[in-house]
């Protein structure tokens, strides 16, 4: 009983051990788990980025699988994963919507114009309004929606090669989404 | 150490006056209660955008943003349940500092009954011990000597 007794500390202190393990190795804290995964894609209306004085509604985004990617032009980040977003948009037949969020319109179109622009739509959510809706803390996000609008996939930070490969590329061919060949091989 | 103790109870009060108070932004409300609300309810969530900040007392973008929508939904008359679940279903349950009870969050909320538990079988094994001392008997000597010292200490 005494001899039991003298490994008590050791024990409280493997179990503190145990648990600081498990708590740290958890999921990044920094990334919210999405509230949004398996729901509908939110209703809204918004204007246009590119084409002067039209709306754009949650009708446009149903249809066909979509691709929904929150950026601005003061996010660094969303500049770096803009060459991955050209690659998907010419190599796959998917529709591929931005939502320009919390910027400046003029700002937006220079940088489409002068990057290249991968966006079938963009939305233009200047106060961040669809942002809140949307579950958005941070640019970039983005969401894939199957063509019901609902939402299959959430991505908080860059879409890279790695994102492409092993989270995009399996979900866009459940989709039945059609991939060019040298997108296929990573090239 | 009663005087030290004072002051940390002070300094502990004092910082949590000033928790939160970092932000000013200029409102309108229609009654003071309104107010009281928006206030609670900026105190009450946290900040999605920073790991441990409650809305009122982050400048992060995205709390001023979440900081209008709660005004917003206030001055639409939403029920302060109603604020909750619109934050929840957005931003999940990172943003209540108060997590539901549920089969994932069940260990966290079940910790302390379990502690309370261990407590107290630690606390009956204790007296359980003491019980089974044997009481020493003392001599008549030694009872009046006792009695003495005991009598001394006054």
């Amino acid at each position: 009983m005494m001899r039991f007794q003298l490994f008590v500390p050791l024990i409280l202190f493997l179990l503190i051990c145990g648990i600081g393990y498990v708590g740290f190795s958890l999921n990044d804290r920094h990334q919210l788990p999405s509230a949004l995964l398996d729901k509908p894609f939110p209703e809204f209306s918004a204007a246009s980025l590119l084409d002067d004085g039209r709306r754009i509604s949650k009708a446009d985004l149903l249809g066909g699988p979509t691709l929904v990617n929150v950026w601005a032009t003061w996010c660094p980040t969303c500049k770096s994963e803009h060459d991955e977003l050209l690659r998907i948009a010419a190599g796959t037949d998917i529709q591929l919507v931005g939502v320009n969020y919390k910027d400046d319109v003029a700002q937006a179109q220079n940088w489409l114009a002068q990057f290249g622009n991968p966006y079938d739509l963009v939305i233009v959510d200047a106060d961040g309004a669809l942002g809140v809706e949307l579950g958005v803390y941070g640019a970039p996000e983005t969401f894939l929606l199957d063509s019901a609008g609902r939402v299959v996939f959430k991505r908080v930070g860059d879409v890279n090669e790695r994102i492409w490969r092993d989270e995009l590329q399996p979900r866009f061919a459940q989709l039945g989404v059609s991939i060019d060949q040298a997108l296929m091989e990573g090239l | 150490m009663i005087a030290r103790l004072i002051c940390f109870l002070i300094a502990v009060s004092v910082s949590g006056t000033a928790f939160g108070a970092s932000t000013v932004e200029l409102l309108d409300f229609e009654s003071e209660q309104q107010q009281r609300r928006y206030k609670a309810l900026i105190d009450e969530f946290r900040c999605p955008k920073c790991l441990n900040t409650n809305l009122s007392g982050s400048d992060a973008p995205i709390a001023q943003d979440l900081r209008r929508s709660v005004y917003r939904l206030v001055q639409e008359g939403k029920t302060d349940q109603q604020i909750r679940d619109f934050l929840q279903q957005r931003y999940g349950d990172f943003v209540l500092y108060k997590p539901p009870f549920a089969a994932r969050t069940a260990f966290i909320w079940l910790i302390p009954i379990g502690l309370l538990l261990v407590g107290l079988v630690v606390l009956a094994a204790l007296q359980q011990r003491a019980r089974q001392q044997p009481a020493i008997a003392l001599s008549e000597q030694d009872n009046d000597r006792l009695n003495r010292l005991l009598a001394d200490d006054d």
